[in-house]
């Protein structure tokens, strides 16, 4: 049996704009732009970035929540990105999703007993009403919500607990892939260190693999085995957590690591600030698309788009810096950021 | 004399359910030129003690209590009027959302302008001067141009910018910072949190930074106060409260954050929780308002709430058993 669970090929998700008097019409929105990984089963894959770089429309695109604009998304064997609706359903069972803000996207007119009861129905998974119940009970326990829970309301629960009745929701299909986008970022550091965990615990017993959205680089390091970086619709740098955390590859990635605050007074750290801003997706920048900002851009990077191309096993990078000599790549050593 | 006393402050909310102690009794003092901040999760009080300095409170249904002195006046105490020449003029204020608290149909120049105007009486010339003088000093690329912009054509981190060169036009001795860089990505963050660092030395306010991210903390205060349920739990030098945190919820925030580089160590550790949740406000809590998460909490934890101690030189912490905690942890 294969190990890869998902497999997306050359992704893209362009959402066209619509004219208007200020703005001719026949622009597009470059959300997604040709992006590929694969995620195993039971691993951890973190797809980071800062917003608008496309990582939650990856997230989305893979739920087929939208139809995509090219590219396949191959779930188990099984292109999912062409099916039909009808034959797609029984396939959505095995990907569910936790988003960032429980309070919206649970219904505040369902009690929790029947927010767990329609994933649960609408894929017949129960065999009986008593079996019914026994999931939904065994679904609270495991995300520790006590049992009365069930007769409650959403709003009757604080952040985090809403968060957990979220991720009973998702377990409740039985699923193989839990994409989660932005799952933890709006909680409390408290609270965030309990769901953080709870996810990692249940990864582990149901052996579920988790696409993990996230801007929280710190989190991100924490959770997953491998690290996707996302600039402005592409994939940068795509490799195992302790490389890119140890030595980035992109200049992408090292500014975003040396910009994270770190809860040190007086360490010493080289930051690099970043100039401007994300360019628009509308109308990207030619050549790579990070040479705006970047601090070793040089000619080539103005007008040839770097592939993103291996540099050793499993690791990615797409960055003209790597066709240097190592003398003059920065980012060639490995070092400490 | 301290720029800023707040002395005992009590803001209490009336609600249909109760009275909500949002903050209950805390004091404190902010040195001129220093950057103290007030840490702690949502709820604990830490936005409604920079909005009750301000009287930004609606009272009703607030009711604000105690003394806030800032340089000898009690603010509490002043007319409306003249809470108003404060205002935006000896303190200013940073919210976390620009967006949201920039007029969106006047113009960025007009928006820098109108305290200049109100408070300072400046010519029209001379305001416009500053106007493109201050764009010019929180790093926005043609100033001049850009006066005639309005919010919607900026960045998210454009408009804190701009955000900022309205804060600081009157040169105010204190700013109050909400939150000021917890909407904006990382890069954006880095970029707004050297500048304020950078004009805080040439202007030479004195700054409240109210956070909930211990990063930005450690990077930026030289004092932190932590709050909890309403209450100050801790207050120390930014260097001594990282290294050795005396209060169990502090101890307990500063492990529940994994740290950047942690895979490259040793073995994976799992995140230290804090059991539970935080408590209703709408009750009045007999002890320590932490006992019901806290795992050193005793009977005596329970009934009495613990004081402000010293515990080390210019190092407070309310906890009966801080001392024990240090070592038993």
């Amino acid at each position: 049996m294969s190990p890869v669970l998902l497999e997306v090929n050359d992704l893209k998700k362009h959402f066209p704009l619509r004219g208007s008097l200020l703005r001719p019409g026949g622009l597009r929105v470059y959300a997604v732009d040709g992006v590929s990984f694969r995620i195993d089963k039971a691993e951890t894959l973190a797809l980071v970035g800062e917003s608008g770089c496309g990582k939650s429309t990856v997230g989305r695109a893979i739920l087929r929540l939208f139809d995509i604009t090219a590219g396949q998304v191959v779930l188990d064997g099984q292109r999912i990105d062409d099916m039909p609706a009808g034959s797609l359903r029984p396939l959505r069972r095995r990907m569910q999703v936790v988003f960032q803000d429980p309070l919206s996207s649970l219904n505040p007119r369902m009690r929790v007993r029947d927010l767990l009861a329609e994933p649960i129905r609408n894929f017949d998974l129960a065999r009986s009403a008593a079996d019914m119940e026994a999931r939904i009970d065994l679904l609270l326990e495991k995300v520790k919500l006590p049992r009365e829970a069930k007769a409650r309301w959403p709003h009757e629960f604080s952040g985090g607990q809403r968060q957990r009745i979220a991720i009973a929701r998702a377990l409740a299909a039985e699923p193989d892939l839990v994409v989660c986008d932005e799952a933890v970022s709006a909680l409390d550091v408290s609270v965030k260190a309990q769901i953080v965990n709870l996810l990692q615990d249940l990864q582990r017993e149901f052996g579920l693999a988790l696409l993990f959205i996230s801007h929280d680089l710190a989190i991100v390091e924490h959770m997953t085995h491998r690290v996707a970086v996302m600039y402005l619709g592409k994939i940068v740098e795509l490799a195992p957590k302790k490389s890119i955390f140890a030595a980035p590859k992109h200049p992408y990635t090292e500014a975003l690591l040396s910009a994270v605050p770190m809860p040190e007074p007086g360490a010493a750290r080289k930051r690099i600030i970043l100039k401007g801003d994300v360019p628009s997706p509308i109308n990207p920048p030619k050549g790579c698309r990070f040479h705006t900002r970047c601090p070793y851009a040089f000619d080539r990077c103005r007008v040839e788009e770097p592939e993103l191309r291996s540099t050793r096993d499993g690791e990615f990078v797409a960055c003209h810096l790597h066709d240097l000599p190592p003398a003059q790549n920065p980012l060639a050593a490995t070092r400490p950021h | 004399m301290a720029l800023l006393e707040v002395d005992n402050l009590q803001t209490h909310f009336r609600t249909p359910d109760g009275v909500n102690r949002a903050v209950d009794g805390i004091s404190f003092a902010v040195e001129a030129g220093e950057t103290v901040a007030i840490v702690g999760e949502s709820g604990c009080g830490k936005s409604v003690t920079a909005n009750s300095i301000l009287r930004l409170v609606p009272q009703p249904p607030g009711r604000i209590g105690g003394a806030i002195r800032f340089q000898g006046r009690d603010l509490l105490k002043l007319s409306e009027r003249a809470m108003r020449e404060v205002r935006g003029n000896d303190i200013s204020m940073i919210f976390q959302e620009p967006m949201t608290s920039l007029n969106p149909v006047l113009t960025i120049g007009r928006q820098i302008a109108e305290p200049l105007r109100l408070h300072q009486g400046l010519s029209r010339e001379s305001v416009e001067q500053r106007v493109v003088e201050m764009l010019g000093l929180v790093g926005i690329a043609e100033p001049r141009r850009r006066t005639r912009e309005y919010p919607h054509q900026l960045s998210g981190g454009m408009r804190q910018r701009v955000m900022i060169a309205i804060a600081l036009a009157c040169r105010p001795k204190l700013l109050i910072a909400d939150e000021p860089t917890t909407a904006l990505d990382v890069t954006i963050q880095a970029q707004i949190l050297n500048l304020m660092t950078d004009l805080k030395r040439r202007v030479g306010a004195a700054i409240i930074l109210i956070t909930h991210d211990l990063g930005v903390v450690a990077e930026t205060a030289e004092r932190v106060m932590v709050m909890y349920a309403g209450r100050k739990v801790e207050e120390a030098p930014v260097a001594e409260l990282f290294r050795s945190p005396r209060h169990p919820y502090t101890r307990g925030l500063l492990s529940a954050v994994p740290k950047l580089g942690s895979s490259l160590g040793a073995a994976q550790t799992r995140l230290a929780e804090i059991p539970g949740v935080v408590p209703s406000l709408k009750q009045r809590i007999a002890g320590c308002v932490f006992a019901s998460r806290c795992a050193f909490a005793r009977d005596l934890c329970r009934r009495v709430a613990p004081a402000l101690e010293e515990k080390a030189p210019a190092h407070f912490a309310a906890c009966h058993f801080a001392a024990k905690a240090t070592v038993a942890a």
